[in-house]
């Protein structure tokens, strides 16, 4: 079914949209009219044991993942191409990518045990905090089995492909969705994952992700902060 | 030099009766929130005893406060900014709610709705955390209460260090004091320094650090960052809350609620002026035991007229520098020299200061000649160690401690020597270094220790501060985006507030 065009046209030429729209606006209306429920909405005070390893093995492990897809996807090939032959690109990717994205698959293993088996966390999760893991865990898993299944396209066609539609999509050009056609269904599915991570963001713990990159402005600012009345009056008071 | 003023708070611990009058009305007032049961913003401990959460004196467990490093900088002992940003998917330094303790409350239903049993129905604790029976309550506010359980674990206490403890552990040489803590408003705080969300700040105006709730995104740093743990993760929220100091009241010139509730007298709110510039100067001097005495040398005579002068022409408000010149603060921390910091070799400058306690003679000297120098008792031969008092409030330094200790004996020895008519006294207070002005005005703040006297808080201009028309009828203090009372709204992201429903008590087999 996914092969249909016209499906086709509207999970990957479409839905990408639909997806990056609502977590921008989303995101950015939450952050504007929610602050209060901005935030990484961390458990560890209530159980600190498993969560100091799952945790940072998780944390750790994606970050790679996440920047590493920025920089294959993104990349423009006059900033890879000197240094990499498409070969060599898909290998560094699958190798990198494939250790980053067990350490954090491995992570979060041990995040969904402790969610689901220490009822201080279970009982205090909502509903979204448990969905939002397991879709994680499954993109995690998409992700992984891609790697097996690139060994089989070992000449770096695929991965073109791929690149292609992912640049077609940020650069808006309406006929990205076509190169998704004749892709294997592992990776299409991992595609509308991720989108649909995207898609729910705004409304989950996940915002969490834009704070964390907010704090990077942390290792340029003074240690001390001090507000004068005349800065606190500045900000909005709101009712 | 940049003047700034702060609402200090004095703490006169001679007369502390633990009575905890003063976290009980906090809690009512400020933190009986799910969420944040376990958070005591003032707390009362007896010492020696591990203290809330347990252990928190000891930097080498928990890495809060500065450290000094080999260049003269100063950095969170925690780590410095990139060493913060690594650790916050997993706070290492975090305590968890089981090193406060596990808020619980009683099945006080099942003793009314229990069926006809053969024996009387209990009332099970249950865990505020999962709604669940608990076995058994292993840990609680007070657990140690007035020397509760055994020597050997409230001995763990970090203020033994330097001191032959065993002896204590003996019931003819135990001692105890009160130690009422609350968050310090530090000059130097390192709460601010460990946030990477830059959401925590210290009020120009009047010293207060406040955490702006709606930047702060719960990633725990400060949890860890201060050594006083006297800022806690509220697990419902997912925010950090800390003591405000009852800034409201602050503002409008009223003590705060834990001051004005206080029983016994013994705290006193009042204005220091110090030199903004020189907190950093003063949190890295090489020695521990210089902090004190860098510290007190950031506090600003009120009566200097260059002082007066540069503090008008730093924005301080004449009514600031009024209350400054008859800030008891001041009186007791400068003037005086009996109150001090506590623990200042965490170099965060604190501005909630402490006089020690006096404590009996001993008993061996009881029974015959009373040690004395000179005209004064040996405050060696007190019940408490000044050793322990030292390793509290000076870092480890005895000198200022006995001289503090003297000071307030011989505040005593005068009046008796007056009242009785054994003698006028003024050999004590030279031995002391005390004039007759000072001692009569130590004993008028001290013993008397009048409303008027204890608390001088200038009004802060609130039509500078806040936009009063804007505030006009709207709900007042709220977490969340509007009034918190009432049915909750729906919203998209992820609940009003918190996590979850109270989750409904599961029904006991008895």
């Amino acid at each position: 079914m996914l092969a249909n065009s016209y499906v086709n046209t509207l999970l990957f030429g479409v839905y990408p949209y639909i997806c990056l729209v609502v977590l921008l606006i989303g995101s950015l209306i939450r952050f504007d009219r929610e602050p209060f429920t901005w935030k990484s909405d961390s458990s560890q005070v209530l159980r600190k044991r498993e969560l100091q390893l799952g945790s940072t093995f998780f944390h750790y492990g994606v970050i790679v993942v996440i920047l590493g897809h920025f920089a294959g996807f993104l990349a423009p090939h006059w900033a890879v191409d000197w240094a990499l032959s498409p070969v060599a690109h898909q290998l560094l990717a699958m190798v990198v990518g494939g250790i980053a994205g067990f350490v954090a698959i491995v992570g979060l293993t041990i995040l969904i045990h402790r969610r689901l088996a220490d009822p201080r966390i279970r009982l205090n999760s909502r509903k979204w905090d448990i969905a939002i893991t397991f879709m994680l865990w499954l993109q995690l898993a998409l992700g992984l089995l891609t790697v097996p299944l690139s060994a089989f396209h070992m000449d770096g066609e695929l991965f073109e492909t791929l690149t292609g539609y992912v640049k077609g999509i940020v650069t808006l050009d309406g006929g990205a969705a076509a190169l998704m056609v004749d892709v294997p269904l592992t990776y299409k599915l991992h595609v509308l994952l991720g989108f649909t991570l995207f898609l729910v963001s705004p409304f989950t713990r996940m915002i969490h992700i834009w704070s964390g990159a907010g704090a990077l402005s942390y290792l340029f600012r003074p240690y001390q902060i001090v507000r004068t009345p005349k800065t606190r009056a500045q900000e909005p008071t709101r009712p | 030099m940049k003047i700034r003023a702060q609402i200090a708070m004095v703490l006169n611990l001679d007369k502390c009766i633990g009575c905890h009058t003063c976290s009980v009305t906090c809690k009512q007032v400020w933190t009986s929130r799910q969420g944040m049961e376990y958070a005591w913003f003032n707390n009362v401990e007896t010492k020696p005893g591990v203290g809330y959460p347990k252990d928190w004196e000891n930097q080498e467990r928990w890495n809060g406060g500065w450290k000094r490093k080999k260049n003269g900088k100063i950095v969170p002992k925690q780590g410095g900014r990139l060493a913060v940003l690594a650790k916050i998917f997993a706070n290492p330094n975090m305590p968890e709610i089981d090193d406060y303790y596990e808020p619980f409350t009683f099945d006080y239903e099942h003793l009314q709705k229990a069926p006809e049993l053969p024996t009387a129905p209990v009332a099970r604790p249950l865990s505020l955390i999962t709604g669940r029976p608990m076995e058994k309550i292993e840990w609680g506010p007070n657990w140690e209460e007035i020397l509760g359980g055994e020597f050997d674990k409230r001995s763990q206490d970090y203020n033994f260090e330097a001191v032959q403890k065993d002896i204590y552990g003996q019931f003819e040489n135990t001692f105890m004091m009160y130690l009422p803590r609350l968050c310090e408003h530090c000059l130097n705080p390192s709460c601010v320094a460990s946030c990477p969300s830059g959401s925590i700040y210290k009020r120009e105006e009047d010293g207060i650090v406040l955490i702006d709730q709606d930047k702060c995104r719960g990633w725990r740093m400060c949890v860890s960052g201060c050594p006083y743990k006297k800022i806690y993760y509220n697990w419902t929220s997912g925010k950090a809350e800390k003591c405000i100091f009852c800034y409201p009241r602050i503002e409008a010139g009223q003590p705060t609620v834990c001051s004005e509730t206080c029983v016994g007298r013994i705290r006193y709110l009042g204005v220091l002026l110090y030199d903004a510039d020189g907190i950093e100067r003063a949190a890295s001097v090489e020695d521990e035991q210089d902090l004190y005495e860098a510290q007190l040398k950031l506090f600003l005579d009120p009566n200097d007229p260059a002082v007066v002068e540069q503090a008008r022409a730093d924005g301080i408000a004449d009514n600031w520098i009024e209350a400054a010149r008859r800030s008891p603060a001041y009186k007791m921390a400068v003037d005086w020299k009996i109150a001090f910091p506590l623990h200042p070799e965490y170099r965060t400058l604190p501005m909630v200061w402490y006089v020690p306690p006096l404590s009996p003679i001993q008993s061996h000297a009881n029974a015959g000649a009373i040690e004395t120098v000179g005209e004064i008792p040996d405050v060696r031969s007190l019940r408490i160690p000044v050793r322990y008092l030292a390793n509290l409030l000076t870092a480890g330094a005895e000198a200022p401690v006995v001289a503090a200790l003297e000071r307030m004996l011989a505040m005593r020895i005068y009046f008796r020597q007056r009242q009785l008519g054994e003698g006028d006294g003024q050999a004590v207070l030279a031995q002391a270094g005390l004039s007759v002005a000072q001692v009569e005005d130590m004993h008028r703040y001290l013993a008397i220790a009048n409303y008027e006297d204890c608390f001088v808080i200038p009004t802060s201009y609130r039509e500078d501060a806040e936009d009063a028309y804007g505030l006009k009828g709207s709900c007042g203090f709220t977490f969340g985006n509007g009034c918190d009372f009432g049915p909750p709204h729906s919203t998209l992201f992820g609940g009003k507030m918190g996590r979850r429903k109270l989750n409904p008590v599961r029904p006991l087999d008895t």
